[in-house]
């Protein structure tokens, strides 16, 4: 209870000039946490805009993608240590790859048969989770595993004396706004996206001209999976794989999309914003569980006064 | 008047055999082949047959999925096991000059709490000096949370998975809150060294007996609970929510009231288990409250079929009996089991074994009148599993 209460005299103790670089470098660690965030709730939340599937499995595509780099990452210190640079471009693209078959695979052998049934393909992608993580665990065991990290991404930039900014957050910060440029352009600019946009908003009216709603849903859902993977990729930099990685941030990610708005990505990347900066910087003040618990108190305070989420998608049903 | 209850409870005749045959599981077979050991593990897994029955009515008539339900069920136990670890204070008390008492700087105090330098009874800890009051507490202080948090949420219309995520983040927080207020509730070791319960020692092998039959009777009282109240106006209705829940509104019902219930009342079941829990095995932990144990049962209602009462505690029982026997030999194996019976409950027979048994009930039946004997030794007990199509 003290350490609740006691949020309100913390300030006491530092003086300007420290609370001000507290604060740079807390929002930055936030920064990394909000990446990894929207990496991960991209995927998500397209799935669930468009075809109100739940997919508890995302956080194993995540691990997929990141076990994929791992993989990589000893196969290239192995066999050809000179591209060690710039293995990790091709990583990227291989996770992603990776993580799309996977969730193409899925889709085709589990969740098209349980469309209309949101409650069930909840229940049935915790399965498809269970399984896939006693996998990582038969293949790779249940250790933790780290990628190689090429000289680039090591070190830290520092702007003034007490603020310093390690380069792989940088790094993923980047990939977060890259991919949610990429996934909004095709969303609203490709054919693909048109066809998606169109099915959200009136799925029968979309087979009646002529959409292949099915095969967009397919490719939605392996979409998704592949951003996770993408995530999983770059998660490698900022710490190591075990099995039950992707599994830690499957709640976070829910309150996230739920947060935002289901189906909006502004909801989504202002979503994962405020939830990642406000936790990591009471992280620093209150102790980690705690933070955790304001968040998620408030998240769900907030939700219920407004129910659709931040940014609500009006659709006609 | 004793045959219209019985009419009201079981419409047909293969669901009071159904029960009948529980019963005798329960109080005959179960205890004529276990030892003290194996009969307080089995006390173990009835007692969280309760959440199972929770979710039965919640998720299977009410179609609200809570993905929270340990929650409840942990509320029940920690309120048990506070009125127990009271009495174990006070036990210790008692005995002057023992290394427990000097090994304390407040006596009377349960120990967890001395250890966090506690000095003074917590004011939330009062009630649970009495034991009609802990019982009180027990039933209603898990009710009144779900009536709060569902009125907040139904009201809102917030349902499916929405409420899912939600409830399984409150879940999460709950634990979060178990674990770091460790003067309040022991932290992350919970509530152990529970020996007594009103002066009678609960770790002897006669108290492991006795208790289990009290969870098994407690268990079957609450079925019947659960049957008057599913079968009653009240329970069509849930239904009627369940299928379409726009139309029972414009017909002028307040649908969230309904919903409301339905939760608190699982909510109710629930923390009667753990409570039984909490007696059986004589400790309360946070990891019981978490996430974890809320998908199990989601999965012993999976399996026995998310709409049958029984069939809850069969998939409790086969659940935590494969867990028990199959994690020691494979654990490897069990995981890829676990994630099998999700999928296999969802995608192929969304009513579990109870579906499976509905369907096919008859031609078992007839495959063990043709290969056996049996028949003719209980022929008038033999029930017709459906009824009989009445010729038009």
């Amino acid at each position: 209870m003290y350490g609740i209460l006691g949020f309100l005299n913390i300030f006491a103790d530092y003086t300007g000039e420290e609370l001000r670089s507290i604060f740079v470098m807390q929002s930055f660690a936030g920064l990394s946490q909000f990446s990894v965030f929207l990496l991960m709730a991209l995927g998500l939340a397209i799935i669930f805009g468009q075809m109100k599937v739940i997919n508890m499995a995302h956080g194993e595509f995540l691990t997929a993608g990141a076990y994929t780099t791992v993989v990589l990452s000893d196969l290239m210190t192995k066999y050809c240590p000179s591209m060690l640079p710039y293995y990790f471009f091709f990583a990227i693209i291989m996770a992603f790859v990776v993580a799309f078959l996977l969730g193409y695979l899925v889709e085709y052998l589990l969740v098209r048969h349980l469309y209309h049934r949101a409650l069930d393909t909840l229940l049935a992608t915790w399965g498809v989770s269970m399984i896939m993580q006693q996998g990582f665990r038969l293949i790779f065991g249940g250790r933790e595993d780290s990628a190689v990290l090429p000289d680039w991404l090591m070190g830290s930039w520092a702007p003034s004396e007490m603020i310093d900014i390690p380069l792989n957050g940088l790094f993923l910060l980047g990939t977060a706004i890259i991919m949610t440029g990429l996934v909004c352009i095709l969303l609203n600019r490709s054919r693909w996206g048109l066809n998606v946009r169109a099915t959200v908003q009136n799925r029968t009216m979309a087979n009646a001209v002529g959409i292949n709603t099915q095969k967009v849903d397919r490719t939605t859902f392996a979409l998704g999976c592949g951003i996770a993977g993408i995530a999983g990729a770059v998660f490698t930099t900022i710490g190591s794989v075990s099995p039950a990685a992707g599994s830690l941030y499957i709640v976070d990610t829910f309150i996230v999309v739920v947060f935002g708005g289901a189906g909006s990505l502004l909801g989504t990347v202002l979503a994962a914003f405020s939830i990642a900066q406000t936790q990591s910087i009471l992280e620093f003040f209150l102790s980690g569980v705690l933070a955790k618990v304001w968040v998620l108190a408030i998240v769900v305070g907030i939700l219920m006064i407004k129910p659709q989420g931040l940014i609500a998608n009006k659709v006609r049903r | 008047m004793f045959k219209s209850i019985i009419n009201k409870l079981f419409p047909d005749r293969a669901s009071l055999m159904a029960f009948l045959t529980l019963a005798a599981v329960l109080l005959v077979v179960i205890p004529l082949f276990c030892d003290s050991f194996r009969l307080n593990m089995a006390a173990k897994y009835l007692s969280l047959a309760f959440g199972a029955i929770g979710l039965v009515i919640c998720w299977g008539y009410g179609g609200i999925l809570s993905l929270g339900q340990a929650a409840f069920w942990g509320v029940g136990g920690y309120c048990m096991a506070a009125f127990l670890k009271l009495e174990a204070a006070r036990n210790i008390a008692q005995e002057q000059g023992s290394d427990q008492i000097k090994a304390l700087t407040t006596v009377g105090l349960p120990d967890f709490m001395d250890w966090n330098q506690v000095t003074e009874l917590p004011h939330i800890w009062y009630p649970f000096k009495s034991f009609p009051l802990t019982m009180i507490c027990l039933l209603v202080v898990p009710g009144l949370i779900a009536y709060l948090l569902g009125t907040a949420i139904f009201k809102r219309r917030v349902n499916g998975v929405y409420f899912a995520i939600i409830t399984q983040a409150l879940c999460w927080l709950m634990e979060i809150l178990f674990v770091t207020s460790q003067g309040l509730t022991g932290g992350i070791n919970g509530i152990t060294d529970l020996r007594t319960c009103l002066g009678w020692d609960i770790r002897t092998d006669s108290a492991y007996g006795a208790l289990y039959f009290l969870t098994a009777i407690l268990l079957l009282g609450c079925i019947l609970l659960s049957k008057r109240v599913l079968h009653s106006k009240m329970g069509k209705i849930l239904v009627a929510i369940r299928d379409m829940e726009d139309r029972v509104r414009f017909s002028g019902y307040d649908v969230s009231n309904f919903k409301i219930f339905a939760f608190a009342f699982a909510a109710v079941i629930s923390a009667i288990g753990g409570a039984m829990f909490s007696l059986n095995v004589g400790f309360m932990s946070p990891k019981l409250v978490t996430i974890e144990p809320s998908i199990y049962m989601v999965i012993f209602c999976a399996l026995g079929g998310r709409r049958s009462l029984i069939g809850a505690v069969y998939g409790t029982l086969i659940v935590c009996l494969g867990r028990t026997f199959l994690s020691e030999e494979f654990p490897e194996l069990w995981m890829f089991i676990m994630g099998g019976i999700f999928i296999l409950t969802t995608v192929v027979c969304s009513d579990g074994l109870a579906g499976l048994v509905e369907q096919h009930g008859d031609r078992i039946l007839k495959f063990i009148k043709k290969h056996t004997r049996f028949h003719t030794w209980f022929a008038p007990l033999l029930p017709r599993l459906t009824p009989k199509k009445e010729q038009p």
